[in-house]
């Protein structure tokens, strides 16, 4: 039943075509989950920053975007961009290009709120003094706010990266070499299901397990926000 | 190139039937699996909590395990690894009465079941410990304390991130599509093929998700005022 062999043939391939995108495929579960959470980060910076506006037509916006997609399931995200992308670019977009925007413009919406959560977390008396040294309010939100937020949201961020890692396996359904799809790859081959999948099962506990561990004493270390 | 849209392809032809029967198929998942995810939530989380340690660690085990991996993968664990190491007659049955409805409800139910599980023990120890000690002095044995005490203000503390999860949980349930459940988002991608309308087609399955868990969320904001306990910070109007 368990039949290390199989695995011991095919580590190279699941290991560095799977999980790291090193080979003849464009793949990579590393390779897709690092770009996203940063431009999702990014991108989510902007709505975090935007539901907290005072103006309602920035605000209204932000919101129904993070309601979207909190709404939505995500493989219903990754059709949407791999039917509409060709149609808006006029072009043939690959795999990972759909992918990472599909993980981007996903994350996004949750990656608002624990930038929400973060700048609602810094004391109000900090913005009131960085107007009161004359910073305008881009300024005193570059400045002061951010880099006191960045911190109380590093725990938030790690978990939400957890949960990327994990997603981005449904790329595999719209054909990326990821490790779920170089497994599927693997067992097409070789038909050995159990120890193949209960392989990339451990290979991708590993890695969330230790990130999880990370996130626990980074919140012990920081404290509660 | 422009695209055409047709929106009249999703009443005319099998459209409209085959979102229906999407939509139950999900429905019908999501249930189950919701039934075998509170299960197993609510042992493994109260386990989590007792003082014998052989049962916290297992449950620790199954908890740890099962939500730090993918879906997908569960996925294709339940459906093509574990079928064969079942008896003959079990797999029988199973081929006959759908496998790859079980096999999902199983991933579906497990993964999200080690969810909840996180859910209840947040709950159960945010709970003063004194409410257990209070139980057992009073003649109850620690089931019957967990029993008749502490599950039941558990249960009712945790009703919103509780909903969260269970909106997850049928969120997820779209992940099914991989082991062909004829589930919505399946049915969404059928109407495409038949079709070639992809936007017309997403937006309807997208708007049914929408719809679900708007009304799903509504339904529970009512029972949390419902149920709130009278004195308790959390028994307030707070969302989420």
């Amino acid at each position: 039943m368990l039949d290390l062999d199989v695995i011991w043939r095919n580590f190279p391939f699941l290991m560095l075509q799977g999980f790291l995108g090193i080979g003849n495929f464009v793949g990579g579960t590393l390779r897709l989950a690092i770009p996203s959470i940063v431009l999702g980060f990014v991108l989510g910076i902007f709505i975090g920053i935007a539901r907290l506006a005072p103006q309602w037509w920035i605000r209204m916006p932000a919101v129904l975007y993070v309601e979207f997609f909190r709404g939505v399931p995500l493989v219903m995200v990754i059709f949407w961009m791999w039917f509409i992308m060709p149609i808006v670019l006029h072009t043939a977009i690959p795999e990972f290009g759909v992918a990472l925007a599909a993980f981007v413009i996903f994350e996004a919406a949750y990656l608002g709120e624990i930038v929400r959560a973060g700048i609602q977390s810094v004391p109000r008396g900090q913005v009131e003094a960085g107007t009161a040294l004359g910073l305008s309010g881009a300024q005193g939100m570059r400045f002061v706010i951010l880099p006191q937020a960045l911190k109380n949201m590093i725990p938030s961020l790690v978990t939400q990266f957890i949960v990327l890692f994990k997603d981005t396996s449904l790329a595999s359904i719209i054909g990326f070499m990821d490790l779920t799809k170089a497994a599927q790859v693997v067992n097409n081959r070789e038909i050995r299901p159990f120890p193949i999948y209960l392989f990339i099962a451990v290979v991708y506990w590993v890695c969330t397990y230790s990130m999880s561990r990370y996130a626990r004493s980074l919140e012990k270390r920081i404290g509660p926000a | 190139m422009r695209y055409q849209f047709n929106w009249s392809v999703l009443w005319t032809g099998e459209s409209g039937l085959w979102l229906l029967s999407g939509l139950i198929t999900t429905l019908e998942l999501s249930i189950v699996a919701w039934l075998l995810a509170a299960a197993l939530g609510v042992v493994s989380g109260a386990l989590r909590t007792v003082r014998f340690w052989p049962l916290r660690v297992a449950a620790t085990f199954y908890v740890e395990f099962f939500r730090n991996v993918p879906l997908l993968v569960w996925m294709f664990f339940w459906y093509f690894a574990i079928p064969p190491l079942l008896p003959q007659l079990v797999q029988d049955w199973l081929f006959a009465h759908g496998l790859e409805f079980w096999a999902a409800v199983c991933a579906l139910g497990v993964y999200s079941g080690a969810r909840f599980s996180e859910v209840l023990r947040s709950g159960i120890q945010s709970i003063p410990r004194t409410q257990l000690e209070a139980s057992v002095a009073s003649g109850l044995t620690t089931f019957q304390a967990y029993r008749y005490v502490i599950l039941p203000v558990a249960l009712r503390l945790i009703i919103p991130p509780g909903t969260n999860e269970s909106l997850n949980l049928l969120k997820n349930s779209s992940v099914a599509l991989t082991i062909s459940v004829a589930e919505l988002t399946f049915q969404t991608r059928q109407i495409e093929t038949y079709t070639a309308k992809a936007i017309e087609a997403l937006t309807a399955g997208t708007v049914i998700y929408l719809i679900l868990c708007v009304s799903i969320a509504t339904i529970m904001s009512w029972v949390e005022r419902r149920t709130a306990i009278p004195g308790l910070i959390v028994g307030g109007r707070q969302r989420r």
